[in-house]
């Protein structure tokens, strides 16, 4: 995709709702589309952070691994970011993330971006606020998830 | 023959024709007259009171199909004495029935405009009925879209129904578990994490909402965030009932009795109620 | 005596012995009197066999939390205030099979109904209790579902009604709109004249029956001063009230105020007993208990008074709605004197004070809604 082809995409994305023209223009310039196909892990428990998705097609799964399964933390689709933790300088990844059907993404390299922060605080600034609506509903999904809402809570039978 | 002057609180009985098994502590009871004769009709999200001789009575919604002459479904999840007594029932033994009572979901709200279905976990089951009728009726609304969320792939009802709407035209149904196991390859995560996938248009669309009280909470906000005014909101309410008909006093939620003022209810009328602490 | 010519709601004048006359005729007429009666230091209403069973000569003084019964010299009958009982107990009974089954194969059948009402004359209503009365008809009568229980009773009741002549230290009728006049349907009225010119009654009937068996009884007509003395002791007991309840947007002042620090203060005082509601006249919450014998062969349907002070009131899958005395103060509370407006179009609350009275813990209903208010 060229640069004017990522940018009418980024515009459409969720998560630059409320970024102005030149700063969807600046992410259309560290961008590059990347594709996964099924079954592909994107990234591992314990890797370094590297890159920041925003996933337009397909679904991804967060899991863990403990001894003998994995488990599942949560779905991912279109409309979603992956790998927000490589924008805060995170050491490793605390999740693997693994495609469970084709996906397509734009990639962002991290650092650049964590960069361009630095360089422009007001696109810093848009950027970590998206951050934070994204993260503030991953803690209130993640948060309802803890409270096993289905879980049956009358007298036990024996 | 019936109590004269306690006819409501009387229960008919019922034989119990099939149990069949949803899930490890759920179960769909199938009841129908011993006479042969239809038994009373009901509009979807109604309850019945049934009752298990010498145990109890318990309020369940009706889960069937509402165009089934005759039959009274009801699918109800094992969690305590009573509930138990009534699932351990075997076919050919009597169940006692009362009712149908309660106000049902409003149909003629969503008249020509997207139908929006939320359930959680057992609130599938009062939901199930107006699915029915929505795919019965279907060219009286434009799309339908069922968002349903359980617990465990081993807590979900009605698998291959859900499949079988899923293929329906302009029909579309979105299934995710709070916790997905190993195998699981479908979607984890609560169920409100489903409307990121969805194109609401919020002003053409009714939702109806079925499950424990603060997953109908979080949907409730979601679905206002997006727009869907609280006119156009409704939700099935749960509450202690021991007569169903508006006297025990019981099931009062603020001025209202859930047993006959609901148990379906718009989102504005119970907006003032609903957040209060033990209200 | 002549007897003269008698129609609804013309006073006449009866003297004290027919009283005599009027049990005795209501009970030849097939009814079954009930009436106040002393025991275990209260008034209690239970059957009245002779006029003696009447605690004629008797007075009560009522305060938050306590009840002296004290002697009074003038004989008079109807001399004092609400007992811990009101009628409901007869219309609306706390304790009732509804129906009772067998196990017939693999299926039930029902076998009986609810025991037939049995025809009563209630003897000493008071206006509260008739104001009571017309409450509970419109909860348990005139809603969507009709309390077949309740209507069975109430159709079989002969009401005697009596005029307050003092009021008790509880009472507040007059700020509820529940008395001290009386309003609504009853066969007789009478307003009690004791002193020294004579005992007797000034009679009224407010309805066909009750002209019939007033026509029984003797009775002569009633002198102009002898209605001047009934109508000024009536205003006069209005006059004596010393508590009042202020209803002025009450309903928007309790819901607008679900979070006033008064509630906690009262929880600190409430032992949810459940007092209030047992001898609250239009209090209606019941339970139904379902049993059975231990082979099976029979169930039973028992309905039961309940109470929204207990914790299991609200349970649900999972636990209590109202989990702490707060919310079930105010439950209670907010019932009586705001959600009842929007479930019936009046209060719950006739001003009897008998919630008052009956407290442990004193506390009082009228300087409870004072509080919120911001007294």
């Amino acid at each position: 995709m060229d640069t004017k082809s990522l940018y009418e995409v980024l515009r459409e994305h969720p998560f630059l709702e409320g970024f102005k023209p030149p700063h969807i223009q600046k992410m259309a310039e560290l961008a590059h589309e990347v594709q996964f196909t099924r079954d592909q892990v994107v990234f591992r428990e314990g890797d370094e952070c590297g890159m920041f998705y925003l996933i337009l097609e397909g679904k991804v799964a967060l899991e863990v691994s403990a001894p003998g399964r994995i488990m599942r933390i949560t779905t991912l689709a279109a409309g979603d970011e992956l790998g927000w933790s490589s924008l805060l300088m995170e050491d490793r990844k605390h999740f693997q993330a693994r495609t469970l059907e084709p996906v397509r993404a734009l990639a962002f390299d991290a650092a650049r971006l964590r960069q361009t922060c630095e360089q422009d605080h007001g696109f810093g600034y848009l950027l970590m606020r998206a951050l934070l609506r994204v993260v503030s509903g991953r803690l209130q999904d993640t948060r309802m998830q803890l409270l096993d809402l289905y879980a049956p809570r009358g007298v036990k039978l024996i | 023959m019936s109590c004269a002057a306690a006819p409501l609180m009387t229960p008919l009985a019922a034989r119990l024709a099939r149990v069949d098994k949803e899930t490890h502590d759920t179960f769909t009871l199938t009841l129908e007259r011993a006479d042969g004769q239809p038994l009373a009709g009901f509009a979807p999200g109604q309850f019945s009171m049934l009752y298990v001789y010498g145990v109890g009575e318990l309020p369940i919604s009706i889960s069937g199909d509402p165009n089934d002459p005759g039959r009274l479904v009801y699918t109800v999840r094992s969690v305590g004495r009573a509930t138990h007594a009534l699932v351990n029932r075997r076919p050919g033994e009597a169940v006692g029935v009362r009712g149908p009572f309660g106000r049902p979901w409003p149909l003629e709200a969503a008249r020509g405009k997207d139908v929006l279905v939320v359930a959680g976990g057992i609130g599938l089951a009062p939901l199930r009925p107006v699915i029915l009728e929505v795919l019965r009726r279907r060219d009286d609304f434009v799309r339908l879209i069922v968002l349903y969320g359980a617990r465990s792939p081993k807590d979900l009802l009605f698998r291959k129904q859900l499949a079988g709407w899923a293929r329906q035209p302009d029909t579309q149904v979105l299934t995710t578990v709070d916790y997905g196991g190993t195998s699981w390859r479908g979607h984890v995560g609560v169920v409100t994490t489903l409307f990121r996938q969805l194109r609401l248009h919020p002003a053409q669309t009714v939702a109806y909402v079925c499950g424990p009280e603060m997953m109908m909470r979080f949907v409730v906000r979601q679905l206002e965030s997006r727009g869907v005014p609280g006119s156009e909101i409704f939700l099935s309410m749960e509450r202690n009932m021991k007569c169903a008909v508006g006297s025990c006093g019981h099931c009062q939620l603020g001025p209202y009795f859930v047993c006959k003022d609901g148990p379906v209810f718009s989102y504005d009328r119970l907006r003032p109620w609903m957040e209060r602490h033990e209200l | 005596m002549d007897p003269i010519p008698l129609s609804v709601g013309v006073p006449v004048v009866m003297e004290l012995p027919g009283l005599a006359q009027l049990v005795a005729s209501l009970g030849d007429r097939g009814y079954e009197v009930i009436g106040p009666t002393l025991r275990d230091g209260a008034v209690v209403l239970d059957l009245i066999e002779r006029v003696e069973d009447l605690p004629a000569g008797w007075t009560d003084r009522q305060e938050p939390g306590r009840c002296y019964l004290e002697r009074r010299d003038d004989g008079a009958v109807f001399g004092f205030g609400p007992g811990p009982q009101s009628w409901k107990r007869f219309l609306h009974p706390p304790d009732i099979q509804l129906c009772e089954l067998a196990r017939d194969g693999d299926s039930f059948k029902v076998l009986s109904a609810p025991p037939a009402a049995v025809r009563r004359a209630f003897v000493g209503v008071r206006a509260c209790d008739l104001a009571a009365i017309r409450i509970q008809d419109r909860v348990l009568l005139e809603d969507r579902y009709v309390d077949g229980v309740y209507a069975e009773r109430r159709r079989n009741v002969f009401i005697v009604a009596v005029n307050c002549t003092r009021a008790s230290a509880t009472c507040f009728c007059t700020s509820m709109d529940g008395g001290p006049r009386l309003q609504g349907a009853f066969d007789l009225a009478l307003t009690e004249l004791a002193g020294p010119e004579g005992h007797r009654f000034v009679v009224e009937a407010g309805s066909e029956a009750g002209a019939e068996v007033l026509s029984s009884i003797g009775h002569r007509e009633a002198r102009p001063e002898e209605l001047a003395q009934a109508a000024s002791l009536i205003d006069a007991t209005a006059g004596q009230l010393t508590r009042s309840l202020d209803t002025t947007d009450l309903r928007r002042l309790l819901m607008g105020n679900l979070e006033h620090p008064e509630w906690d203060l009262v929880a600190a005082r409430c032992l949810s007993c459940g007092n209030c509601t047992m001898v609250c006249p239009t209090c209606f919450c019941t339970t139904v208990e379902d049993t059975s014998d231990v082979a099976g062969a029979r169930a039973q349907r028992q309905r039961k008074w309940d109470s929204c002070f207990t914790e299991s009131f609200s349970y649900i899958h999972g636990g209590s709605v109202r989990l702490s005395v707060k919310s079930r103060y105010r439950q209670w509370l907010t019932h009586k004197l705001a959600s009842w407006v929007d479930q019936f179009g009046t209060f719950g609350c006739v001003g009897c004070g008998r919630c008052i009275t009956w407290c442990p813990a004193a506390i009082d209903i009228t300087a409870e809604v004072a509080a919120i208010r911001g007294g």
